[in-house]
């Protein structure tokens, strides 16, 4: 099952965007542009350019108006599973892609967008001294993680068995901005969260790069929905993700183009 | 005791209020994957899970009828004057999203926090990520349910009782001893009971401030709420052992502390 999602992520760019072209085309593109209300079902990490990618599709069409669903990707799996309506679906991992494409709910195959990968969090002055991810086995120091059960527990999991380190956290976290609350107040002296999450906290927290999570990138797909009330800005939204511009934007809050 | 007819207004709301709050509930039983109950049930971490949980309210009750009792006794009894804002002060974290609590709780107990700070300088002792912590964030937000009950029920007592005994040379602490207190027994179980259903389904407050990890502070709430992420049906499961133990356990109680009668 695995080996089938990463052969529909080699193949993604170029099949998913024609698959989903050609859906957008049949839907409301006739009168000359999107308009109407496109709503985006979105991961949590990607609320900041998200929203900014949402207002300059609104600026560029008249009438449209765009709005958002940030939460944990397996949240929003479950409400789309559930019948929440809504146009494009954006997951920080396949796992929680394939319950949504498993359901038979995306039209076409998903893109993979972007990505991101894992960093040590510390608190400003990194006052326990944290260098890497050998510190995650200390047991006289505070440490977070995420829970295996969510996308960024996984990707911490796979980081930990290439470097070799047993970690003795002493919380696994319910998602990757509970981990990152606890380092900015202090209450823990490093937490692995995602490099673009380091970036949006601001001075509160440092960031450490990890050289081992360089072959642990967490792959976001994002698909247009087969019951899409609005296709033709859902395909306007996807295209402008997939575009130069929405490319930099990402780039630009820490992510990794693919 | 005549038992009185149910008036015809109230018969229509009752039976609503009744599909209101077991609709879910016969939802969850529909939908449990019986079929890999066995299996589900015997994961590892399940029981675990079940015994923080049931150890941590227990303690979390304890604490909150030996504080909390004498607090509902000052405000229902004493004349100090500032009562009607000490009574708000207390019942904050019944309106307080536990989440909240949470951060509040590190805020005073955490590593950085006002008290926190000083333990940990003076004793090496942290709190956070432990299962004191989880037995602190429960007591936070379940003590209040107490009180409430407590005052209640000391407000309904009658005062002629307490009066008599004091005439008849009982000094205050007997009063309360043995007067005030068997008088309002019945109110300090309601109460009790309400706080351990309180916190043995605490989420916020405890994912907050206690954090997650199995075996020292993953209780079952915590549980059900991470296997949501994962597998959908083993929260189910999670979810429906934790209901049949709370329900048999306060069936039990009812029946030995209030005797068969209030039970039926």
């Amino acid at each position: 099952m695995r080996s089938g999602r990463i052969a529909a992520g080699l193949a993604a760019v170029t099949l998913a965007v024609t698959g989903c072209a050609d859906a957008g085309a049949t839907a409301s593109g006739d009168d000359g542009g999107p308009g109407g209300t496109l709503t985006v079902f979105a991961a949590a990490s990607l609320t900041d350019v998200f929203t900014d990618l949402g207002q300059r599709l609104e600026e560029e069409h008249d009438g449209l108006t765009v709005q958002f669903n940030f939460a944990g990707s397996s949240a929003l799996a479950t409400q789309l599973t559930q019948g929440a309506p809504a146009d494009v679906f954006a997951a920080a991992n396949d796992a929680q892609m394939a319950v949504v494409t498993d359901a038979g709910l995306a039209d076409g195959d998903p893109t993979v967008f972007t990505g991101n990968v894992l960093q040590i969090a510390v608190p400003a002055g990194n006052p326990a001294g944290v260098t890497g991810l050998a510190d995650f086995a200390r047991e006289e120091l505070a440490l977070a993680v995420c829970a295996p059960e969510v996308p960024c527990g996984t990707a911490a999991e796979d980081v930990f068995a290439a470097a070799g380190v047993t970690p003795r956290p002493d919380t696994q976290e319910e998602d990757v901005r509970a981990a990152l609350t606890k380092v900015e107040l202090g209450e823990v002296d490093a937490a692995l969260v995602y490099a673009t999450d380091v970036t949006a906290a601001g001075d509160a927290v440092e960031g450490i790069a990890v050289p081992e999570a360089e072959d642990a990138v967490n792959d976001y797909p994002l698909c247009t929905l087969a019951a899409a009330p609005n296709p033709g800005a859902a395909r306007a939204f996807v295209d402008l993700v997939l575009s130069d511009e929405g490319q930099q934007a990402l780039e630009d809050a820490g992510f990794r183009t693919p | 005791m005549r038992r009185a007819r149910t008036p015809a207004p109230l018969l229509v709301p009752a039976a609503l209020a009744v599909v209101f709050l077991v609709l879910p509930l016969v939802a969850l039983l529909v939908r449990t994957p019986w079929s890999q109950l066995g299996t589900l049930l015997v994961a590892p971490g399940v029981g675990q899970a079940l015994r923080l949980s049931l150890v941590s309210a227990t303690l979390a009750t304890a604490v909150s009828v030996v504080l909390g009792v004498p607090l509902a006794w000052v405000l229902a009894r004493s004349r100090a004057r500032g009562r009607a804002v000490l009574r708000a002060l207390v019942t904050v974290p019944l309106v307080l999203p536990p989440v909240v609590g949470g951060v509040a709780l590190f805020l005073v107990l955490g590593r950085q926090g006002i008290v926190g700070r000083w333990l940990d300088e003076a004793f090496g002792l942290t709190i956070p990520f432990t299962t004191a912590a989880v037995v602190i964030a429960e007591t936070f937000v379940a003590m209040p349910f107490l009180v409430i009950s407590v005052e209640g029920a000391l407000r309904a007592a009658d005062v002629r009782y307490e009066d008599a005994a004091a005439t008849l040379g009982a000094d205050r602490w007997t009063t309360f001893r043995r007067v005030t207190l068997p008088l309002v027994a019945p109110g300090v179980a309601a109460g009790a009971v309400l706080c351990w259903a309180r916190a043995l389904g605490e989420f916020g407050a405890t994912i907050t401030f206690a954090g997650n990890f199995p075996g020292t502070t993953q209780t079952m709430p915590l549980a059900v709420y991470l296997a949501l992420q994962r597998d959908p049906q083993a929260a189910i499961v999670l979810s429906l052992v934790l209901l049949v133990v709370s329900v048999a356990t306060l069936l039990l109680l009812r029946d030995r502390w209030l005797g068969r009668g209030a039970a039926a």
